[in-house]
């Protein structure tokens, strides 16, 4: 047996080779992102030339007479997904504190697995659903509600289809609802248990213990969740698709059909004609790709300066 | 003098009204907040019910055995299927496994074993978790102008390869995570008995993660098998039978976004078939994840 | 069958902290070999020295010589091949998880390449029986995994495992500190057989245990070998100051 093992070699070239692969596999992440980054740059060049920074602030896309300006993009996006966090924080942190600090045992697996769920509902489905149940309530319920009891805000004026900025919102805040809510309670949840204890023992309700104890504490955190969440929102494509209207319109009601960078190259690139066009609509994928890595970058950041780089889930 | 005891002092205190007061008004914000958590988790859990129940009901009708045989029917007729849609669905995940898998364990591998410390380690980790927020559609512009541009054709392969590179992020952060669940006191056992790092790598770290490791592959598969947006100008989608991964490919997610948005009814019943099936294909193989996700951090020894 | 082990100016750091000054030390062949002294005075590091364990610590560097019979352990040999010569027994027990009782055992063979069967079943069972666990195991070998065993049963799996690979030295770092005393004892039963065929070196806590398996002790304390002699002159007699005030427990 020892004269077995002592013929065996130390390893030492197998070792190398062994961790170069796995590094070479490693690299292949940045790879795909430079990549992505360089090819983008490359085929919008048609588009940056013709248009420079102004392509960002024109508001008529026409692609009949060569006018690419993507700020009806630009607009709907931002205001979608404002409205989406509008919505869907609060309810996100209602369910993270209910979830973290009030919800009984035996209901907490069941519950966070029906919002993890929610997380796996491909957009497609969202949107199908959205389509034809959502667009309908927008147009016969929640419309005419909206208009008789806050009609004075001016947000939903103009003809109600069902389609518009207003379904793209509420599906879109369904669906960035479970990557808030469970990153949240992964932060509250890294808060440490001596800080709950130290202001129950002063005295504090309940509530005040989650809004002092927790709460303050995690508040970089859950800042970060919520730009996670916002990074979700901008980019989301198909859901959004299928019923904000696809019109490259600015305009302040909410009923009204809109257009998101996402949305606008789902929906044209296919019968996108010319390379002016398709370059124009590369460069809208370009803006979309690197304002994403910024808001993520930017959350991720926030989320680990607080649970102190523990492993990030995946979502 | 020194020994002259002290008088008690008076030490004045609030009224006992203004303390009542206070703390029922406390206490009633506390009410308050509890009550408008547990409306959060009610209406957050409402849309999910909807959604589902009106799915099994739109879907479940629509579902025979031509949905899973046939391929769909020349317009304006009724019946037909999404069978060329489903398998066309399982050729591209199938290629997109192939190639994202093994990349994603490996980056995984190398971010567990030989990256900690590193700063190469820490940007690939930082990198991994940036790419996962970056939206399925740039994938698809970018395998297009790589790939179909190139070809000047559509390809399932295409859409394979889009596929992959959204599978390589998130594959290699939950491989290292389930790595990092090993003890390094088995790992060193294996470097005491004079094993090479290599193959303490494939043999002792990478088995006894082996269970977490695939329940990630799972997860990352799930998530990849309902995108539509970076199969839209990748695979493009198809009529009929396409088993050739160089031809445009049907793909479930993307007819059932194509039958939605058209104009006959037939269509859109096929649709809600189709997400019926594809939603069912994905809860399933969530609530796998999460059986033996439990179970493999209970093996691991946390 | 075993060999002698010689340390000369052996000096380790982990990091910036100095962990081992000048340690010189001359452990003869088939003899076990005692190391005691308070937590934290080195001895485990020691240990690891002799084996190259402590490089798998990045922060980790040691000078000096380490000489196992002819061989020098540092520059005539790469700590892959040193490790299959000298077998390490950890302070607990741990058995690989994912594999059986005899996959256990046979793992210092199989992941370094070898694959006769009839061979490792042989392997399998003189380990087995030298580590006392043969008859307790035997009719489970593949049915059972490692970790299902009791504390005492797995460490006794781990020794089983290290002497698979018929080291000519092994060490045991706190063999028995994580078992109750009927395993402890059996585990000491065990040193004492295997003494005549392997060179062992075994840290310890317990005095007791020193005094009870080992030939020769040496006294660790903050770094530095205080004094190494008989086991019977050290704990009846021994030299230094320090030394008795240890093992008459004024302070450790």
């Amino acid at each position: 047996m020892r004269e077995f093992l002592r013929t065996r070699g130390s390893g030492k070239l197998a070792d190398n080779f062994f961790s170069a692969a796995m590094a070479t596999c490693a690299s292949s992440v940045l790879a795909i992102v430079i990549f992505i980054g360089v090819i983008l740059v490359l085929r919008s060049q048609l588009s940056l030339h013709a248009f420079g920074w102004k392509f960002f602030v024109q508001s008529s896309w026409d692609p009949v007479s060569g006018q690419f300006g993507a700020l009806p993009f630009i607009y709907g996006t931002l205001v979608t997904s404002f409205l989406a966090l509008l919505m869907a924080v609060p309810l996100a942190l209602g369910v993270a504190i209910f979830l973290t600090e009030l919800c009984p045992n035996f209901l907490r697996a069941p519950i966070s697995f029906l919002t993890e769920l929610l997380a796996a509902i491909p957009s497609v489905v969202y949107g199908l659903w959205a389509f034809f149940v959502l667009v309908p309530l927008v147009r016969d319920q929640l419309g005419p509600f909206l208009v008789k009891y806050l009609g004075w805000t001016g947000f939903f004026d103009g003809p109600n289809f069902g389609v518009g900025m207003l379904p793209a919102s509420i599906i879109l805040a369904i669906m960035i609802l479970p990557i808030i809510s469970s990153l949240t309670r992964e932060v509250m949840m890294a808060v440490p248990i001596n800080q709950r204890e130290a202001m129950l023992a002063l005295g504090a309700t309940r509530w005040e213990m989650i809004r002092t104890g927790v709460i303050r504490n995690a508040r970089i955190g859950i800042v970060g969740a919520v730009i996670l969440g916002l990074g979700r929102a901008l980019g989301e494509t198909i859901a959004v698709t299928m019923v904000i209207g696809n019109h490259p319109d600015i305009a302040k009601s909410l009923f009204a059909p809109g257009y998101t960078l996402a949305s606008a190259i789902a929906n044209q690139f296919s019968e996108a004609t010319g390379d002016l066009y398709l370059s124009a609509l590369i460069e809208v994928g370009l803006a979309l790709f690197l304002v994403t890595i910024v808001v993520n970058a930017i959350a991720r950041l926030l989320v680990w300066a607080v649970t102190r780089g523990a492993p990030a889930r995946v979502h | 003098m020194a020994t002259q005891p002290i008088p008690a002092q008076h030490i004045p205190r609030q009224p006992d009204s203004r303390t009542r007061v206070n703390r029922v008004f406390r206490q009633g914000i506390d009410h308050l907040v509890t009550g408008l958590a547990i409306l959060a988790t009610v209406l957050v859990l409402i849309p999910l019910a909807a959604i589902l129940i009106y799915l099994l009901y739109k879907g479940f009708s629509s579902l025979n055995l031509a949905f899973f045989t046939k391929i769909p029917a020349p317009v304006g007729e009724t019946g037909g299927g999404m069978a060329n849609a489903i398998v066309g669905s399982g050729a591209i995940l199938a290629l997109a496994s192939l190639i994202g898998i093994p990349i994603g364990i490996a980056a995984g591998v190398y971010l567990a074993e030989f990256g900690q410390g590193k700063t190469f380690g820490t940007l690939i980790r930082f990198t991994a978790d940036v790419l996962n927020g970056v939206p399925s559609i740039v994938m698809g512009i970018a395998a297009y102008s790589l790939i179909v541009a190139h070809q000047k054709h559509f390809s399932g392969f295409a859409g394979g390869i889009a596929l992959a590179i959204m599978m390589v992020p998130t594959i290699s952060r939950t491989t290292e995570e389930m790595l990092a669940t090993v003890p390094h006191s088995i790992r060193e056992a294996a470097y005491g008995l004079g094993i090479p790092k290599w193959r303490v790598v494939l043999s002792v770290s990478l088995r006894t993660a082996s269970t977490g490791i695939i329940t990630g592959c799972m997860l990352a598969f799930a998530r990849v098998a309902g995108e539509t947006a970076p199969l839209l100008f990748t695979a493009l989608g198809n009529q009929f039978w396409s088993l050739n991964l160089n031809e445009p490919m049907a793909a479930l997610p993307l007819q059932i976004y194509v039958y939605a948005l058209s104009p006959y009814d037939d269509w859109h019943r096929l649709a809600w078939a189709g997400a019926l099936v594809l939603i069912v294909m994905i809860m399933v193989s969530v609530t796998l994840v999460r059986i033996f996700a439990h179970r493999g951090t209970l093996k691991g020894g946390q | 069958m075993g060999v002698d082990i010689r340390v000369e100016n052996l000096n380790a750091w982990y990091g910036s902290n100095h962990t081992l000054q000048d340690i010189n030390l001359h452990m003869p062949a088939n003899h076990a070999t005692a190391l005691i002294g308070p937590s934290g005075c080195g001895k485990s590091t020691f240990v690891r020295c002799l084996n190259r364990m402590h490089e798998t610590n990045p922060s980790a560097r040691a000078t000096g010589v380490v000489k196992m019979g002819d061989l020098d352990v540092y520059k005539d040999a790469s700590p892959v091949e040193i490790r299959r010569r000298i077998g390490m027994v950890f302070q607990r027990p741990n058995p690989f998880p994912t594999m059986s009782i005899y996959d256990n055992v046979a793992s210092g063979l199989k992941l370094n390449g070898f694959r006769n069967k009839k061979v490792l079943d042989e392997v399998v069972e003189r380990s087995l029986i030298q580590s006392a666990l043969w008859d307790e195991v035997k009719d489970d070998l593949k049915k059972k995994s490692g970790a299902s065993l009791s504390g005492g049963q797995q460490q006794r799996l781990c020794i089983a495992r290290a002497l698979a690979v018929d080291p000519e030295v092994l060490l045991m770092d706190e063999p028995a500190s994580a078992l109750d005393p009927v395993s402890t004892s059996k585990i000491e039963d065990l040193i004492f057989q295997l003494k005549s065929q392997y060179t062992i070196v075994i840290v310890t806590h317990n005095m007791q245990q020193a005094a009870r398996v080992a030939e020769n002790t040496g006294f660790f304390l903050n770094g530095k070998m205080v004094e190494f002699d008989s086991t019977h002159k050290i704990f009846t007699n021994p030299s230094d100051k320090r030394t008795e005030d240890y093992i008459t427990g004024r302070f450790g």
